[in-house]
């Protein structure tokens, strides 16, 4: 979810943690998170040292606190889903503040949480300390396939351009009176995604004619 | 002398059936600035994606420098015709400028220092050397447009094809552009509605309406000719009348 929105989570900086080659960044977060994951939600002790471990890069990195807290938002709804999960959950049943709630789903909510929250704050600050262009550069040394990388690194080219052409279509139809305020408006905003897509479709075939214009035969030079 | 850009008879129907050129003839010798006038419609850009081989006449023949554009010579006559086209969101797609000017000559198997040479060497000619490790999407509109120029110079192309290259630009980047066009030793052939730029730029202009070449002169003279004006829907802006001023000496 980080890549979305790659320069609006970076945070520029030179600490050792943003010069750390890129590729070594990312096996390092799909380390950490495996680690996270496999680690059984009793042994809470682990959990203080994933914490320590995360909040001492942070350290190291000079990226506020405040700035990646502020962008954990993005957890919301999974939050939502674990506060959710005790009450839903069956099994034994425990007192917590006067309300019975699940035994099982309560701990399961609370270590959705805590690996969720490891998660997203490591996932953060590789986004905070790797420009997105030096993280393609890292997938691409870890040999992940052209293909792909090319198609995220067009995504990342072209992802302003776009936000960009949804803004100004969102202004046009302010601008004849109108805000989507219930279901019945949603037809509208349904045929401006529409229009966005075929938009975006021919600005590819543009951008296509641009590549042949200079040479392009079907394979990125390298 | 062999021209650099040889067009004959050239006519061109679209998959759909509508007809967008019906025999264009078109020469522009070496060093020669040149505008490419007419109405919308008229086939302006039907006519620049013939010069590079996107699409292949119907009938009639273009040649770059004597090397006819056909498909076993698309990879040089892409080299020796640079288009830069009128939205530069379309034209800079790669990560990062060094990457977007460096796309052309790597497609010519350049590789190294000499690809990093070409590249430097095409923004300084486009004052834009400093900009060489920004991603494109975070320059202005006009230093884009610049960095799209740079894009084809760095083919060394034999002539430069820009569509719109003066739209949606503020007066001053239009200014600068202009300088840069000017200062640069190479043929141009320039589509545009914005007459006084050619007038500024090209000493020679010529007119496309209805799929035809309909007049071939002096901008001046084009420019100044009321009945052909009025005749295929062009406009000079209020206020401005070439005859006001000195004759550009071509």
């Amino acid at each position: 979810m980080g890549a979305g929105h790659g320069h609006t989570l970076h945070y520029h900086g030179h600490s050792p943690v943003h010069r750390f080659p890129a590729h070594l960044k990312i096996l390092a977060l799909l380390a950490f998170m495996i680690v996270v994951v496999a680690t059984p939600r009793d042994w809470y002790a682990a959990f203080v040292v994933y914490l320590l471990a995360i909040t001492s890069v942070i350290g190291v990195s000079r990226v506020p606190p405040t700035y990646l807290l502020k962008r954990t938002v993005v957890e919301v709804p999974f939050l939502l889903f674990a506060v959710l999960l005790p009450f839903v959950a069956t099994g034994p049943r425990t007192e917590v503040l006067g309300v019975s709630v699940s035994q099982h789903g309560l701990e399961a909510g609370i270590a959705l949480l805590v690996k969720g929250t490891l998660g997203v704050l490591a996932s953060l600050t590789l986004a905070a300390t790797t420009e997105p262009q030096d993280l393609l550069l890292g997938l691409e040394r870890l040999r992940l396939p052209q293909q792909l990388v090319q198609i995220m690194s067009f995504m990342v080219r072209y992802l302003d351009v776009v936000t960009d052409e949804m803004r100004r279509m969102k202004v046009a139809r302010e601008s004849r009176g109108f805000t989507a305020r219930n279901p019945r408006h949603w037809p509208v905003l349904a045929r401006s995604a529409g229009a966005l897509f075929i938009r975006s479709y021919e600005r590819g075939e543009r951008v296509h004619l641009a590549m042949l214009s200079r040479g392009y035969t079907g394979k990125m030079p390298r | 002398m062999t021209p650099v850009l040889d067009v004959r008879g050239l006519a061109y129907a679209y998959p759909d059936g509508h007809q967008a050129l019906f025999g264009v003839d078109l020469h522009v010798h070496q060093g020669e600035r040149v505008a490419l006038l007419g109405p919308n419609g008229a086939g302006k850009t039907t006519l620049v994606l013939h010069l590079n081989g996107i699409l292949t006449a119907g009938a009639g023949s273009v040649a770059v420098s004597g090397l006819p554009v056909e498909k076993a010579n698309l990879a040089e006559i892409r080299r020796r015709v640079g288009v830069v086209f009128q939205d530069p969101d379309d034209q800079l797609f790669m990560g990062t400028v060094r990457a977007d000017v460096g796309f052309g000559p790597a497609n010519l198997g350049i590789k190294g220092d000499e690809l990093d040479a070409r590249v430097m060497r095409a923004l300084e000619r486009v004052g834009m050397e400093e900009y060489v490790d920004r991603p494109p999407h975070h320059l202005s509109f006009g230093q884009r447009r610049r960095v799209a120029v740079a894009t084809v110079l760095a083919m060394e192309p034999e002539i430069l094809v820009l569509d719109e290259p003066s739209s949606n630009l503020d007066p001053a980047s239009r200014r600068e552009l202009a300088d840069i066009l000017r200062s640069l030793d190479v043929t141009v052939l320039m589509v545009t509605h914005d007459l006084p730029y050619a007038l500024e730029l090209c000493p020679r202009s010529v007119i496309l309406s209805g799929g035809t070449v309909v007049a071939d002169g002096s901008t001046y003279d084009v420019l100044t000719d009321d009945a052909l004006m009025k005749e295929h829907r062009l406009e000079l802006p209020f206020g401005f009348d070439p005859r006001t001023m000195a004759r550009p000496h071509d």
